[in-house]
């Protein structure tokens, strides 16, 4: 469950977000939309808890450890193998039988067989499809997506899609698009920025 | 049992992006040499040996501050760090296993540094070991602190230097101290009580650095 009110964030003079207000319930689906620089990313750092709001208030349900974050960037070392990446999020982030989980996932998103590649190595397809699997490592209760399809081919825009659908009623997700089309079937609230 | 494994995972991970990458040992072992040959001419030849323990705290202060602008480089350029914000660990493990992995690379650097340093000046003795060593805890638990809070600026470079300077001084004053002084003891002392009170203040401080 989220619930905003009034938020509105400045850096500086500059005001990103304004009057931001909606409730999504435990398992909805809020697809945010808007044009580049509209504060879709500031708003999801909000949920995720990265970034206080200048004004507003912001209550969920999901504590921190519960929330599954894919950013812009994959998170992850470039000088580590998604294994080991994996193994250090699944520690943090008290994973348990994380062994399994992290195979389980590696597997799923096709990334088992450069499991023990650098980061560096990987296109940024893999990338994100690495970024995917740390997001679901802890299996979240909230999961904030920006951009989830950024960089990835067919095939792993198919996966994203699969994975969705699967968590869609049973997880609560915020995901941010250019593209509120490709998400309208699983949204059950939609938010546009401007 | 928890943050302890926590902190080994985070500062092994450190020392295994180091190894890789080899981006920070190596610039501060060549700096610290550097900077000992270049004293080492411009000292004029009948100066004092303590005049040469300024110096070699000058090299010192300056190799860990190479080693600390690099230290928060990785979790800055991918992001790193919000993922590990957001982990329910406890956040100043991220502070400790830093700390630890940027000590480890100080005195990584110190091994060559201090048996150059007694074969271009004078020998050290062990309150001089001793409060070298003092002062590299303090020096990476003020500066991984402030290192994080200079890396989410674009001035990194600039800013800590500033930061970091002028709380080095004590640690300065304590280190040439136990080196020069008829009672090193005291100064250790100092450095000790030094390091305990930065220590603390850095790792309860380290949450509200990393968020807004």
């Amino acid at each position: 469950m989220i619930r905003a009110r009034g938020l509105e964030k400045r850096y500086g003079r500059r005001r990103v977000l304004r009057g931001i207000s909606f409730e999504l319930p435990a398992g909805g689906f809020l697809v945010v939309s808007g044009a580049n620089g509209s504060g879709k990313t500031t708003l999801l750092r909000i949920l995720a808890g990265l970034v206080a709001p200048t004004r507003g208030t912001v209550d969920i349900e999901a504590g921190r450890g519960r929330i599954g974050l894919l950013a812009h960037e994959p998170l992850v070392y470039r000088e580590l193998s998604a294994l080991e990446n994996l193994d250090l999020y699944g520690r943090l982030y008290r994973v348990s039988e994380r062994r399994e989980r992290i195979g389980m996932l590696l597997e799923r998103f096709g990334l088992w067989e450069a499991r023990n590649e650098r980061v560096a190595a990987y296109s940024r397809g893999m990338a994100q499809r690495l970024a995917l699997c740390r997001t679901l490592l802890h299996d979240p209760d909230l999961l904030v997506l920006d951009e989830p399809f950024s960089a990835l081919d067919e095939a792993g825009v198919a996966l994203v899609d699969r994975e969705l659908a699967e968590l869609a009623g049973l997880r609560t997700v915020v995901a941010s698009t250019h593209e509120p089309d490709r998400l309208a079937a699983l949204a059950t609230a939609e938010l546009a920025l401007t | 049992m928890s943050y302890a494994a926590d902190v080994a995972a985070l500062a092994r991970k450190d020392l295994k992006v180091e190894l890789r990458t080899r981006d920070t040992l190596p610039a501060m072992l060549l700096f610290v040499l550097a900077t000992l040959v270049v004293f080492h001419f411009a000292l004029p030849t009948n100066a004092a040996d303590d005049a040469a323990y300024g110096l070699l705290w000058v090299a010192i202060v300056f190799t860990a501050l190479v080693g600390l602008t690099r230290a928060w480089v990785p979790e800055h350029e991918h992001g790193v760090l919000d993922g590990l914000v957001l982990a329910p660990c406890d956040r100043s493990a991220i502070w400790l296993g830093k700390t630890l992995a940027t000590l480890a690379f100080v005195a990584a650097a110190q091994v060559v540094a201090l048996p150059a340093f007694a074969l271009f000046f004078a020998p050290l003795g062990a309150p001089a070991i001793a409060g070298v060593l003092l002062a590299d805890v303090g020096i990476c638990a003020v500066g991984s602190l402030l290192a994080a809070m200079a890396a989410a600026t674009r001035s990194r470079e600039v800013l800590l230097p500033l930061l970091l300077l002028p709380l080095a001084i004590p640690l300065v004053v304590g280190g040439v101290g136990s080196a020069v002084s008829s009672e090193p003891s005291r100064y250790l002392l100092f450095l000790g009580l030094y390091d305990a009170v930065f220590a603390v203040l850095s790792w309860a401080s380290f949450e509200y650095v990393v968020t807004e």
